[in-house]
């Protein structure tokens, strides 16, 4: 599988994150599409990391080349994990406050 | 055009239509439905990559947890579907061209760029995405930022629970 075609495929969801982001004023479904966003990009590394290790297989069969790409991926899973409970602690608060999730009232944050 | 390649279009597919649907459903509750498919299609494309560590982690981590805390959100905010804001039809026609003129942008940089027409990426073979070699790595290569990341999820656990008390 040649790796344009993984390529195409993470800018296409990172593309549908990014125009979430500027089209949705619901703050959940915004914080949602950051997701969908990190997630294109775990997508690419790993895509990156099996063409590395591709590379060097034909060399050496025993090679671990690209194993850290994959070891990055899982800690960026472990830091969006933790993004996610202080993200919607945040936003559980903005509701608290202004009995909305519409972002357009975040625009001034005094008061 | 054999199995896998098949299996790959497939996968695709499913994952840009699910997320589309993410963005264009009325209703928060079916976008996070629609978000855990998109999920469950890149462990899909993890398993065809053979990353298997990484696809039942994905799984076990966003489509588990992490979505059934944003449900959990929804449904305590009771938001009404009809009270729901919208954008004005402009600022969402310019969001769309923003991204959509992004995407060309980049697919036009990928296509220009010719050190990518030799590589390709080595599906269903290789056992780097196996739990014995990425264990091995994460407890003696990167072991630090292992340690680290436990240090986060605490600070992490602290501010959620200092914000969510006032």
């Amino acid at each position: 599988m040649p790796i344009q075609n993984y390529i195409y495929l993470c800018l296409t969801l990172f593309s549908i994150g990014v125009m979430g982001v500027l089209t949705r004023r619901n703050a959940i479904i915004v914080f949602m599409c950051v997701e969908l966003m990190l997630n294109a990009v775990n997508l690419l590394l790993v895509a990156f990391s099996k063409m590395n290790y591709g590379a060097a297989y034909i060399m050496s069969p025993s090679t671990t080349a690209g194993i850290d790409a994959q070891v990055f991926v899982f800690f960026i899973m472990v830091v969006a994990a933790a993004e996610v409970s202080i993200g919607l602690a945040i936003i559980v608060m903005m509701y608290r406050n202004t009995h909305s999730i519409d972002i357009n009232f975040l625009n001034r944050l005094k008061n | 055009m054999n199995a896998l390649e098949i299996l790959f279009y497939a996968l695709s597919a499913f994952t840009i239509v699910s997320a589309i649907m993410v963005l264009i459903s009325k209703n928060p509750i079916h976008s996070v439905l629609w978000l855990i498919l998109v999920f469950f299609a890149i462990s899909g494309h993890y398993i065809l990559l053979n990353a298997q560590f990484l696809a039942i982690v994905n799984i076990i981590v966003y489509a588990g947890a992490i979505m059934v805390l944003f449900l959990f959100v929804i449904m305590l905010m009771n938001v009404k579907k009809d009270k729901e804001p919208q954008k004005q039809l402009l600022v969402k026609l310019i969001g769309v061209i923003a991204g959509g003129s992004f995407l060309t942008l980049l697919i036009a940089l990928v296509k220009q760029n010719t050190s990518f027409d030799r590589s390709s990426v080595l599906l269903k073979e290789g056992t780097i995405g196996l739990i014995h070699p990425l264990g091995k790595a994460l407890f003696t290569d990167f072991v630090v930022p292992f340690e680290i990341s436990s240090v986060l999820f605490l600070s992490a656990m602290v501010g959620a629970v200092i914000i969510g008390k006032k």
